[in-house]
């Protein structure tokens, strides 16, 4: 049987809104994924630790305060200080176009914006994820 | 085409009959359940004449980037017919923490309007009477600091605090429940609360001290009879705390006010409304003993629901809010915010503000549902729906009071887990279809891209440049004095509000006076609960 998938969910900066990202935890769980889930407020180098100690293949972060241009280039530049190069990192929440774009370009796997659904996510982190 | 549903329920899940008659409300005794309007349990509304003499407070929530940004919005509201003020706060200024922090990075200013000091609430009302408008805000751990701001603002317009009115959130309870911008532990974040109550009492007679909320209890998920009973019985901890300190009920539950969510569903927004009105009016009367018909109203304010926005579509948003909001009035709200229909992206734009407003507006004057108070009552539905609403709700609270009040219940996971697992089931039933949501799972176009509002990051140097200056011009060594004096008083058990108002008075910072105060009481760290 292959390794189930481990993914972080992790809710950066100071906002506490955290409704998406536990019916997110939730839904991997129950798709087969092993979840683990920070908490709030969590700075970026609290999570890429949590997600070298916890050696995931994904990273998920929820952001809904408008904060990701501060946050977002932060955690990519840390995963590639630790040669975290292969672990995914995937956004989710309110992400204008625009910077979903430049996000992607900046080496986001996937912005998931309102609306998206549950199974489009899960599809996109088995076919990101190698077996 | 798809047309028949499989199952018939609210959007909380309520099954709901094929039919509603005499039958299903046989129970329904009209005085012990109903009575008139404006009399007790207050069922239609708390007032006789309900909207004919006098209309809802139309308060739009708002506040962004810099306080002189936000009070010229608040001057084109105000401009337009809007009645009243609502202040939205940033997420630093929400934690305590000042736009120079380095947490604060990012957050400047995006969520809401930045406020550092006293000199930021000035700016933020300039020219803007305080006598003369009621202002409500949007705040909790730090609700004590913000609102010494405001009384500092008053004394220096010369506004005597006995004419202010308006209202504070100041709802600590449901931010560990539902929206977690806590920063304290529970107990001393109570006290905090509390001394507001008693000093609101004391100096500010029209000044709600309070508003204790269900809308963030129901964004974060929960369902309709969730966000009734956790509010409640988070009211019913609150007096007891006030009783606790020495206060008697009729002293302060007459400023006791509510805050609920206007949500999809029409009939079960209504009947959680009047549900609310008769389980509060039984609630003081039977268990505090409270003589004042006043402390037995329940006042509310109402928002429609943020969730319920999408960001598909946005122009449907309109429609959304439109029916929401008529769901409010006629469930006898006394103050009404509508979304607007930018929001599933961003703070609104004046455009987007104005046509939300114009949607009050409609209502109020057009439709023709203020004429004549609790219009619906005596629909064999929504009886019967009030009815198991109420049931529900009570039961809720019972299991709490078993658990031995709310903050046991918090520090148990008990409010946090029941909403996660609404939510999730919620979400699922979305993603089966068998809740449609129309331009997102059905019904689907491509969408025309909408202009928003931009917020950049001038605001974080602006902020910091002014924070800056103002630390050369104070007077530091009487910074120093109220802070060290503000500990000593944490430290103790009196009253908080004096020494905070002596230490917003010295130009502390809103980040320097949290310092002191979380030296004292700790910070709060929550285990989560998926």
């Amino acid at each position: 049987m292959p390794r189930p998938i481990r993914v972080l969910v992790a809710k950066p900066g100071l906002d506490g809104h955290d409704r998406g990202a536990k019916v997110i935890a939730r839904a991997l769980r129950d798709a087969g994924m092993e979840v683990i889930y920070t908490g709030l407020r969590q700075t970026p180098e609290m999570i890429v630790n949590a997600a070298l100690q916890e050696d995931v293949q994904v990273i998920g972060l929820s952001i809904l305060s408008g904060a990701h241009n501060a946050i977002v280039p932060r955690v990519l530049e840390l995963l590639r200080e630790k040669d975290m190069g292969d672990v995914k990192l995937i956004v989710g929440g309110i992400v204008p176009d625009e910077d979903a774009d430049a996000l992607r370009r900046q080496g986001v796997a996937a912005v998931f914006q309102p609306g998206a659904s549950l199974d489009s996510i899960v599809t996109f982190i088995r076919s990101a994820v190698p077996a | 085409m798809k047309t028949a549903q499989r199952q018939f329920t609210t959007i909380s899940g309520v099954p709901i009959e094929p039919v509603y008659g005499p039958e299903q409300v046989q129970e329904l005794d009209r005085s012990r359940d109903l009575g008139e309007p404006g009399e007790f349990p207050y069922t239609r509304g708390i007032h006789r004449d309900m909207y004919r003499g006098k209309l809802w407070t139309m308060r739009q929530f708002s506040g962004f980037a810099v306080p002189e940004e936000t009070n010229r919005r608040y001057r084109y509201l105000l401009e337009q017919g809007q009645t009243g003020l609502s202040v939205a706060f940033d997420l630093p200024t929400l934690m305590g923490y000042d736009a120079d922090h380095a947490l604060s990075e990012g957050e400047v200013g995006k969520c809401g309007v930045s406020i550092c000091s006293l000199e930021d609430m000035e700016t933020l009302f300039q020219s803007i009477p305080l006598g003369d408008v009621t202002v409500s805000m949007t705040i909790n751990s730090p609700a004590a600091v913000l609102w010494a701001m405001y009384l500092a603002v008053a004394e220096k317009q010369g506004v005597a605090w006995t004419r202010l009115s308006g209202t504070l959130q100041n709802d600590i309870l449901k931010e560990y429940i539902a929206q977690k911008e806590y920063i304290f532990p529970p107990r001393p974040s109570m006290r905090l609360v509390t001394d507001t109550i008693e000093f609101g009492a004391r100096h500010t007679p029209r000044f709600n001290p309070i508003s204790i909320s269900g809308y963030h209890i129901r964004e974060a998920g929960s369902t309709a009879v969730q966000e009734l009973a956790f509010t409640l019985r988070d009211g019913i901890e609150y007096v007891d705390w006030a009783l606790e300190r020495g206060l008697a009920t009729d002293e302060f539950a007459p400023r006791l006010s509510f805050f609920f969510n206007a949500h999809s569903d029409f009939f079960e927004e209504i009947a959680k409304y009047r549900a609310a009105r008769k389980i509060w009016a039984y609630v003081m009367r039977d268990r505090y003993g409270a003589r004042n018909d006043r402390s037995q109203m329940l006042r509310f304010h109402a928002q429609t629901a943020g969730c319920s926005l999408t960001w598909q579509q946005p122009y449907n948003n309109v429609v959304r809010t439109a029916l929401q909001a008529m769901a409010a009035v006629l469930g006898g709200a006394q103050s009404l915010h509508t979304n607007s229909l930018d929001e599933a992206y961003a703070l609104p734009s004046e455009h987007a503000v104005t046509i939300a407003l114009r949607t009050q507006q409609v209502l109020a004057y057009e439709t023709g549902v203020t004429q004549t108070p609790d219009p619906l009552g005596g629909s064999y539905f929504l009886e019967k729906l009030t009815l198991e609403t109420e049931q529900a709700a009570n039961d809720y609270i019972q299991r709490i009071d078993g658990m031995g009040g709310m903050i046991k219940a918090i520090e148990a996971g008990f409010p946090q887990r029941e909403i996660a697992t609404a939510s999730y089931r919620y979400q699922r039933e979305v993603e089966a279809e068998e809740r449609v949501i129309v331009g997102v799972n059905r019904f689907q176009s491509d969408d025309q891209p909408i202009e928003l509002l931009q917020i950049g990051e001038t605001a974080a140097r602006k902020q910091s440049e002014k924070l800056a200056a103002l630390k050369k011009r104070r007077i530091n060594r009487r910074v120093e004095q109220s802070l060290d004096a503000l500990r000593r008083s944490a430290e103790g058990s009196e009253n908080t509000m004096p020494a905070i108002l002596d230490a917003v008075r010295a130009y502390a910072t809103l980040g320097e006076i949290c310092d002191a105060l979380r030296a004292v009481f700790g910070t709060y760290q929550e285990t989560s609960h998926l």
